[in-house]
């Protein structure tokens, strides 16, 4: 039964894949594209990756489409008839293809457990994580403690990213003379908003804490809670968003997420052990490594929520200016 | 049927990479050329998550009762690299912008030939 | 027992899905597209939803279910509400509104 919706959610995929490549109207493509992050969502759940469905759920679907809407309406959304030849590119993509899939013959067969993938390192951590770490989730076990040192990289490239389009694009001023504004004829949005809003920050905070025992951590809970102040804004308008949350205190709460992940492997050095070696947090090793784990998860998480928020704050004060202007 | 069976993830794997990368490379305006970026991306998931995936296993949470899981590390390197995805994806949205306020357009064409304005 | 009455909620609830996929094709405008499919797509997410819960022991996965029942109910009707009303805005007519103004413009 699996395979079957296995077999119909790729191919729907590939549909609106290949429905992408031709539509001219990029507001239509932008959509499209919230269609495909959800479709592969529903691919990533089948294939047992809940976790990462969860993500891609709430970055792909919620955060990417409203930052290309944001660019669409500062570029415009009508491309261009293309004066591009289209034959050289179709000619490298079909070469490339080809040797891919005459590639794929190779490749160990799809779902089978005796994949070279799933003999090195992976039998360890289902084996052993539920008791060396003492938390069901073995995704969260290997993303925080296993191989901490690449989600630290990883947090300070999305740290980075806020930094890089912070330069480009810069902050909205905090603006308190034009604190009425958002969507002022849409009543029933108004309200609706002001009874989901504190659910999603609450729904943001049980993901942040329960990731250890189910799907969710740093990096979903971050992007829920991000959404909800990018729906906050949207509907009551930026500067009153502004006037919430400070784009001032996002940029010392994006560094502070990095310093809390850095400092707690800083403070594992100080207590004779390696980096992020969180079995010297605690006299008990399963109870240092739930702390650790609860330390880095709130510095990813509090460095993600600001990172995306700096983000759409960049974009949409780029969007107020030039209806201003 | 067991051959396509086998096969069928990546075959999509490598029609979702041909389409993206048609995309980028063919696509005249920045934003589309972003977005055939991102579909690219998420292919290279897609196989990730494939080649995690066993046969009657179950999501890596461990639970009573259930002996086989999916091996969890695809899902934590896809799971990062969704969020730096979209994080790189902001930068290039960033950049375009900019693009659009320098040279008044964001079609590949039409800038080509301007002057260096910035 | 049980089963079988989630299950017949289930398919009854899947089955309004599909007519409001079949809605928003075959209708003619904006107006009624939108009304299948929130019209559908709330009846179908109740049935669903109660019929998955039937599935349950009761615990703490259908107390989850019924979370997410209330923030359905709640966005998607405000969901379809702020497209018609923003289709309004933006000087969309309904089809009756259109036939009528072309048979003044053709008298």
């Amino acid at each position: 039964m699996a395979e079957i919706i296995d077999l119909v959610l790729l191919g729907m995929l590939a549909i609106t894949a290949f429905n992408i490549i031709f539509i001219k109207d990029l507001f239509t493509v932008v959509m499209l594209f919230g269609i495909y992050s959800f479709l592969s969502a529903l691919i990533f759940v089948n294939l047992d990756a809940v976790d990462v469905a969860f993500t891609e759920a709430a970055v792909g679907a919620g955060i990417s489409t409203v930052l290309m809407l944001g660019t669409l309406a500062l570029t415009g959304r009508k491309e261009k008839a293309s004066s591009h030849k289209t034959i050289l590119p179709l000619l490298v993509v079909c070469v490339t293809g080809a040797a891919l899939i005459y590639g794929t013959l190779d490749m160990p067969l799809f779902g089978d457990p005796d994949n070279p993938a799933h003999q090195h390192v992976a039998p360890r951590y289902i084996e052993d994580s539920p008791q060396e770490i003492g938390i069901p989730n073995m995704v969260t076990s290997v993303l925080a403690s296993y191989r901490a040192f690449d989600t630290l990289g990883e947090t300070a490239v999305v740290f980075a990213a806020a930094i890089g389009v912070l330069s480009l694009l810069g902050l909205p001023k905090r603006d308190r003379a034009t604190i009425q504004s958002g969507l002022k004829s849409h009543l029933v949005l108004r309200v609706v908003a002001k009874m989901i809003i504190p659910l999603i920050v609450l729904f943001a905070l049980y993901v942040q804490f329960h990731g250890d025992y189910g799907p969710g951590g740093g990096f979903q809970a971050g992007v829920i809670a991000a959404a909800a102040l990018i729906l906050y804004a949207l509907v009551f308008g930026l500067p009153m968003a502004t006037h919430v949350v400070p784009p001032r205190v996002l940029k010392a709460l994006a560094a502070l997420g990095v310093l809390i992940y850095a400092g707690t492997g800083v403070v594992s050095l100080f207590l004779s052990a390696n980096f992020l070696d969180y079995s010297v947090l605690a006299e008990d090793p399963v109870a240092g490594q739930h702390i650790g784990i609860i330390a880095i998860e709130l510095g990813v998480g509090i460095t993600v929520f600001a990172a995306m928020l700096c983000i759409f704050y960049a974009f949409a004060g780029q969007t107020e200016r030039k209806n201003i202007q | 049927m067991s051959f396509i069976v086998d096969h069928y993830n990546y075959w999509i794997v490598v029609l979702l990479m041909m389409m993206g990368f048609y995309v980028v490379i063919a696509a005249n305006n920045l934003v589309k050329k972003i977005v055939g970026l991102n579909i690219f991306q998420t292919s290279v998931f897609m196989m990730y998550i494939s080649i995690g995936k066993v046969n009657g296993g179950s999501a890596p949470i461990a639970a009573e009762g259930i002996t086989t899981y999916s091996n969890p590390l695809p899902h934590v390197l896809i799971l990062t690299a969704i969020v730096v995805g979209v994080a790189t994806t902001a930068v290039g949205l960033a950049l375009v912008v900019r693009i659009k306020r320098a040279y008044g357009t964001v079609e590949e064409n039409e800038f080509e030939d301007k002057e260096d304005l910035i | 027992m049980i089963e079988i009455i989630s299950s017949v909620f289930l398919i009854v609830g899947a089955f309004f899905s599909l007519t409001g996929a079949v809605g928003i094709f075959k209708f003619p405008d904006f107006f009624t597209r939108v009304h299948a499919a929130s019209v559908t797509d709330s009846i179908s997410t109740i049935l669903i939803i109660f019929g998955l819960i039937l599935r349950t022991d009761f615990d703490l996965v259908a107390v989850k279910l019924l979370f997410i029942l209330i923030f359905m109910l709640l966005t998607s009707p405000t969901a379809s509400h702020a497209l018609a009303k923003s289709a309004r805005h933006g000087g969309l007519l309904t089809l009756a509104e259109t036939r009528s103004d072309k048979k003044v413009g053709d008298d």
